[in-house]
C-alpha cells in the first residue's frame, strides 16, 4: 500500500524559486532517507525541470509528496504549468534537443536521474510533468 | 547586486562558487569572468566548485562557456574540487563537460596552470 | 455450544474428534511418500501436527473460515509461518512443507463422511469449505517460504557487495580497485560511489581498476565502466583499467564500445607503471650491499 506520508505545493515564477524549489528538494530527499547520491540526482532532476516550467511554461507550481510504501521511501514531484505546451514529446526527450538556450538535456537528463517519469503535454493546454525517484534507487 | 568574487593570484584567476547559484547570478559570472581576464591579462583561471552541491545542465552550459571564451582570451581554465555525487550525476545526466580540464583541489589545479604556462604551451 | 454455530460441523469434528483426527494424519505423513524421514525426528512432527490442530480448533470456534486474513486467524498464521521457517532450515522443498497442511484433507474427510452419512449434500458443502480453508493455508506456508528464501538471498548479496569492493592505496597518488566478480548495476553503482569518494580522501591522482577477475563484459557493464572513468575524470582523476583477458577485449570490440579515451593495460603491472610515471614516481632496482 502506497500511502503520501506528507503534501506541500510551491509556486514557480523566477528563477529565484527555482533555487528555493531545489534546498526544499534537498531537505525532502534527506528526511526520506536518501543517500547523497541519491539527493543529488533528484535535486538535479528537479533543477532541470523547475527551470523548463519557469522559462518554457511562463511559470507554475511544483507539489512534493514524500511516499512510503512498505519500508521503502521515495520523493515524487510534479511540475506543472499553463503555458504553450510541447508538440512533439518525443522529440522533446532526445538529447540535444533544445528550443530555448540550454542544452538540450533538461528532459531526457531527468528521465535518467529518477526512477519513474511521465510527461503529459497539449500544444496549447501547459505541461505536467511527474519524476519519482525511491531510496537507494533499488525498486524492490 | 549580488557578485561571485573573483581573484587574482598572479597570473591566474580564482573563482570559488560558494552559493547555490540562480541563473541570472551565474550568468553574471560569465560577464564579469570574461572582463577580468582581459582586465587583469590573466594566463589561467581556476573555478573551484567544491561547495556545489548541485550542477544541472545549465551550470555546466555556464562553466563550459567561461572556459571557451577564456581560451579564446589565451587562458586556461581548470575546473576543480568537483564533489563525487555531483560527478556521478553529470554522467547520468549526459554531460561529460569536453574541453574542461578538471584537478581534485585548488592547489593542484594552480599547479597544472603553472605547470602548462613554465612549458610555453597552453594547449594540449 | 458448538452445535449453534450454524450448518457446518467442522469446529465440531475438529475439537471433538481430535485425538483420532492427530492419530490417523500423523500415521499419513509417516507413510506418504513425500516425507522424508531423515529431516526431522517422528516426535516432532507428532507435536507440530498437534500443535497445529490446536490453533486450528481454536481458530474455527470463532465462525468465519472462508478468509484466513481475518484476525482469528492470526495464531495459525503464526504459527504455519514458524513451520515453515523451520522446515527450510531443515531442507525441505517448498512442496513439501505445503504437504504438511494438503495432508489433513484425507483423515478429516474421512471422518466427515462417517459423521454425515446420510448426509450427502451436507457432506459436499463441508468439504468444500475445509478444501477452501486448507488450501489457503498450504499456500500461506509456501508464501512464507519464498519469502525466507528472498530475505536470505538479499542479505547474502548485500555482503557480498560490501566484501566485494575493497580500494587499496598502492603509493602515493595512486589507488587500485581490484574487482572479482560478476557486475551488475547495483554493484557498480557501489563500486562507483566508494572509489569516487577514495579519490577525494586519499587525493589520489590516479586510479586503477582491474577486472582481471571479472568473467564477463557484456555492453552494460562495459557502459558502466565508462560512466565511472568519466566521473572521475570530472573529479580531476584518472582511470587506467587493466587486466582485460583476450575474450574480453575480443568482446569489447564486437560489442562496439568505444574505449579509445580510457587508457587500458593488460596487466595491473603495467598500469602501476604508468601510474608511477605519470605522478613522477619511478621505479628503479636497488643495488644490493
Amino acid at each position: 500500500m502506497m500511502t503520501v506520508s506528507r503534501r506541500e505545493t510551491r509556486a514557480l515564477r523566477s528563477s529565484d524559486d527555482v533555487v528555493r524549489v531545489r534546498q526544499a528538494v534537498r531537505q525532502w530527499a534527506m528526511a526520506q532517507g536518501f543517500s547523497l547520491v541519491d539527493q543529488t540526482k533528484m535535486v538535479t532532476a528537479a533543477s532541470e525541470l523547475a527551470r523548463n516550467t519557469v522559462d518554457y511554461g511562463g511559470g507554475g507550481n511544483v507539489l512534493l509528496e514524500a511516499l512510503n510504501e512498505g519500508s521503502r521511501r521515495g520523493l515524487k514531484l510534479t511540475f506543472s504549468d499553463q503555458g504553450p505546451g510541447i508538440a512533439d514529446i518525443e522529440l522533446a526527450l532526445r538529447d540535444g534537443y533544445t528550443s530555448g538556450s540550454g542544452l538540450g538535456l533538461g528532459l531526457g537528463g531527468a528521465r535518467r536521474l529518477t526512477n519513474e517519469f511521465a510527461i503529459d503535454s497539449t500544444p496549447g493546454g501547459g505541461t505536467r510533468v511527474t519524476i519519482t525517484r525511491w531510496q537507494c534507487g533499488d525498486r524492490r | 547586486m549580488e557578485r561571485i568574487p573573483i581573484l587574482q593570484m598572479g597570473p591566474f584567476l580564482l573563482v570559488s562558487i560558494q552559493v547555490d547559484m540562480h541563473d541570472q547570478l551565474a550568468m553574471t559570472l560569465q560577464d564579469d569572468l570574461t572582463e577580468q581576464i582581459v582586465k587583469a591579462r590573466a594566463k589561467g583561471v581556476v573555478i573551484d566548485i567544491s561547495s556545489l552541491e548541485v550542477v544541472d545542465s545549465f551550470i555546466g552550459r555556464i562553466l563550459g562557456n567561461m572556459a571557451a571564451m577564456a581560451r579564446v582570451l589565451d587562458a586556461e581554465t581548470v575546473v576543480v574540487g568537483m564533489q563525487p555525487a555531483v560527478a556521478i550525476t553529470l554522467v547520468e545526466l549526459g554531460l561529460s563537460l569536453p574541453g574542461i580540464r578538471t584537478a581534485l583541489n585548488i592547489e593542484k589545479g594552480m599547479a597544472l596552470l603553472r605547470h602548462k604556462l613554465d612549458a610555453g604551451g597552453h594547449r594540449c | 455450544m458448538m452445535s449453534t454455530l450454524g450448518k457446518t460441523r467442522f469446529p465440531d469434528i475438529v475439537n471433538r474428534c481430535q485425538p483420532q483426527l492427530l492419530a490417523d494424519w500423523v500415521q499419513n505423513q509417516l507413510s506418504a511418500a513425500s516425507f522424508n524421514n531423515g529431516l526431522m525426528r517422528e516426535s516432532e512432527l507428532r507435536e507440530q501436527s498437534r500443535q497445529f490442530l490446536h490453533a486450528l480448533g481454536e481458530a474455527v470456534e470463532h465462525g468465519d473460515l472462508t478468509d484466513i486474513e481475518e484476525s482469528h486467524w492470526d495464531e495459525t498464521r503464526e504459527f504455519l509461518a514458524a513451520v515453515s521457517r523451520s522446515r527450510a532450515l531443515q531442507g525441505f522443498t517448498p512442496n513439501q512443507t505445503a504437504m504438511f497442511v494438503f495432508s489433513l484433507k484425507q483423515p478429516l474427510f474421512q471422518l466427515l463422511r462417517q459423521e454425515l452419512e446420510k448426509q450427502p449434500e451436507a457432506l459436499i458443502d463441508e468439504i468444500l469449505s475445509i478444501t477452501r480453508l486448507l488450501d489457503q493455508l498450504g499456500l500461506h506456508t509456501t508464501e512464507i517460504y519464498q519469502k525466507n528464501r528472498e530475505e536470505i538471498i538479499y542479505q547474502q548479496q548485500q555482503e557480498l557487495m560490501e566484501l566485494s569492493t575493497p580500494v587499496v592505496q598502492l603509493w602515493q597518488n595512486i589507488l587500485a580497485l581490484p574487482l572479482i566478480g560478476t557486475l551488475d548495476s547495483a554493484r557498480t553503482q557501489v563500486v562507483m560511489e566508494t572509489l569516487l569518494q577514495k579519490i577525494v580522501d586519499t587525493n589520489a591522482a590516479i586510479a586503477i581498476i582491474d577486472i582481471t577477475g571479472v568473467p564477463t563484459v557484456d555492453t552494460l557493464v562495459a557502459q558502466h565502466l565508462l560512466k565511472t572513468v568519466a566521473a572521475a575524470r570530472l573529479m580531476g582523476a584518472d582511470c587506467i583499467i587493466s587486466g582485460i583477458r583476450p575474450q574480453i577485449a575480443l568482446t569489447i570490440v564486437h560489442l562496439g564500445v568505444d574505449l579509445t579515451d580510457v587508457i587500458t593495460k593488460a596487466t595491473l603491472a603495467d598500469a602501476f607503471a604508468i601510474a608511477l610515471q605519470r605522478t613522477g614516481a619511478s621505479v628503479a632496482a636497488a643495488e644490493r650491499a
